[in-house]
């Protein structure tokens, strides 16, 4: 027991350090950095609560996936951070407001129902002890929730598409594209044209003559 | 918690002693394995090209990859002027900390002296690979962004898009396994394998067992995408020499630049001991026979991991290096398709093909 707590004030302290660390920090590329060590902490709690399956994906998911999202733009976009912060003063009282009501909140549920609900008190176990986290989550996904499950899928699949058809633009004019098909069906006879060259005339025949020189060569085939 | 007849702290400081022991016990003969590991890619490199390849230190040459060791470690380490110092730093140790870190799943052995030969034997140890080998990612992102370089933030930014795209596909051919499998632990993954075709054509625990034959489209995917995956060549964008100088990598030396490479090659073997546990019957032996039966599994593990390790190692010799755009178009247009469509497939010949 011992042990765990100590993870557990280890992970619990690393996680609301980096967290406040991801609001201070100057430069964004640090400020996502600490996120990414913000989800590797809560993933810990997470092994902590004996949900290894939940751990596993928020590390795939949000540290694999979603955070490298971020870097990358991040990174690349130019953003302006003085007037960003500009922004700051003006929503200030707005989220000051908002951070208000939930600390309210908070200090109304730990008055009412006093402090008692620490570490080790009415935690219920993730799933039954002899049944496996992942079989325990995927008997109730596909059987209880099959369409819910579904649904949000096909929601996910939506955005998927959505977002290609935003973004894609189709074959532009001008741009060489790689048929590989087109590659593979080449032989030597339709990839080899022995041109005739006019003796005194050019070797090399320029771009636009290249119609031009095509007349003869239909001329042989006949 | 109670550990080994021991209450308390002293089991929770118990625990914690045997497990930094073990894995310092696969740690220390990986890296062993590691230094040989690289003289073998370099001699197999060398053979395909009629030269002799390293062989003045020591006997063959067999110390090489030591005396590289003790080179980069007594030079002097260089932070480029504008470099962002902190992240510069920690981007080779992410990088070599996540590679090693996804062998406390890796199950070498069973029933062989004691039971299974794994630090931690997961139920989701799968998942643990698939986390630990999307995390490759942040030790080049970083390093490529903190060098202050053109050329390396460009290999970064390749090498990204490049593991993000075949992780895809890596994760769908798994998928596949598991199907078969019917498990996320790695060592039932294995144990899995000693029944299936070889069992049903009177060839009981032999190698027609293992699921490279069934499987054996998921098996290429999964070898090509392992390549990909590690930067190996012919994949090797991020480092191409003719075009980047050498990617990511290019303002890094000494320990920094050698953390990246065990990185890079603790991740091959990662990758060709997967390959060895979800295809190949990781520990098992190829035939049911008393003579092979008494060789212990792990050096079965070695063998087949070390088999795959070549044909990595002759890939990079043979083949020329893709394209950018034909590396993407592999990726998204071929292996995602064809992999998406085996899932479909293997999930229903299992549902409705047992008869």
């Amino acid at each position: 027991m011992t042990l765990t707590v100590a993870f557990f004030y280890l992970f619990a302290v690393l996680l609301v350090a980096s967290a406040a660390m991801v609001i201070i920090a100057k430069n964004p590329v640090h400020a996502v950095l600490f996120l990414i060590l913000t989800f590797f902490n809560a993933a810990g709690l997470f092994i902590l609560l004996g949900a290894e399956f939940l751990a596993m994906l928020l590390v795939i998911v949000y540290v694999g996936a979603v955070a490298v999202l971020f870097l990358f733009v991040v990174m690349m976009l130019d953003v302006d951070f003085a007037e960003l912060k500009a922004g700051f003063i003006k929503n200030a009282p707005v989220g000051l407001l908002v951070g208000g009501i939930v600390l309210a909140e908070l200090v109304a549920l730990f008055v009412g129902r006093g402090l008692d609900v620490g570490l080790g008190h009415k935690l219920a176990a993730a799933v039954p002890a002899d049944v496996a986290n992942t079989k325990a989550l995927g008997q109730l996904i596909y059987t209880k929730y099959a369409y819910l499950f579904q649904g949000s899928g096909l929601i996910l699949l939506v955005a998927m598409i959505g977002a290609i058809v935003l973004t894609h633009r189709g074959a532009r004019p001008g741009v060489k594209r790689q048929s590989v098909a087109a590659q593979v069906a080449r032989n030597p006879k339709t990839a080899m044209s022995v041109e005739k060259v006019p003796s005194g005339g050019y070797t090399i025949p320029e771009k636009k003559a290249a119609p031009a020189l095509a007349q003869p060569k239909a001329e042989a085939a006949e | 918690m109670t550990y080994l007849g021991f209450d308390g702290l002293l089991g929770g400081l118990l625990w914690l002693v045997v497990h930094i022991a073990l894995a310092l016990a696969v740690i220390l003969p990986l890296l062993i394995a590691i230094a040989f590991l690289l003289l073998m890619d370099r001699k197999v490199w060398a053979a395909v090209q009629q030269r002799r390849g390293p062989n003045v230190v020591g006997p063959f040459g067999l110390l090489q990859s030591f005396a590289d060791l003790l080179k980069f470690a007594f030079k002097e380490p260089l932070i480029p002027a504008g470099a962002d110092k902190a992240v510069f730093l920690l981007a080779p140790l992410a990088t070599a900390a996540f590679a090693l870190a996804a062998w406390a799943v890796i199950p070498v052995s069973q029933d062989s002296f004691f039971g299974k030969w794994v630090i931690a034997d997961l139920n989701v140890g799968v998942l643990y690979l698939l986390a630990i080998s999307s995390l490759g990612v942040y030790g080049i992102i970083m390093g490529g962004w903190a060098s202050n370089s053109k050329y390396a933030f460009m290999g970064s930014l390749r090498s990204c898009a490049q593991m993000v795209s075949y992780e895809v596909s890596i994760g769908l051919v798994i998928i596949t396994v598991l199907l078969c499998a019917g498990s996320l632990n790695l060592t039932d993954i294995v144990n899995a394998q000693k029944t299936g075709l070889g069992t049903r054509f009177g060839l009981p625990n032999s190698l027609l067992d293992w699921y490279f034959i069934p499987l054996f489209p998921m098996f290429v995917v999964f070898f090509i995408s392992a390549l990909a995956e590690t930067n190996r060549p012919p994949f090797d964008l991020p480092e191409a020499e003719s075009e980047l100088v050498a990617g990511f990598m290019v303002e890094y030396a000494s320990t920094p630049y050698l953390l990246f490479m065990l990185g890079e090659y603790v991740a091959i073997t990662t990758m060709c001991a997967l390959t060895t546990i979800l295809f190949m019957g990781g520990w098992l032996p190829p035939l049911d026979v008393p003579v092979l039966n008494m060789v212990p599994g792990l050096v079965w593990f070695t063998l087949k991991a070390t088999f795959v390790f070549f044909m990595f190692a002759m890939v990079k010799a043979i083949v020329p290096r893709y394209r950018y755009d034909q590396l993407m178009r592999l990726g998204w247009k071929v292996f995602l398709p064809l992999s998406l469509i085996m899932v479909v497939v293997v999930a229903a010949v299992l549902q409705y093909g047992r008869a």
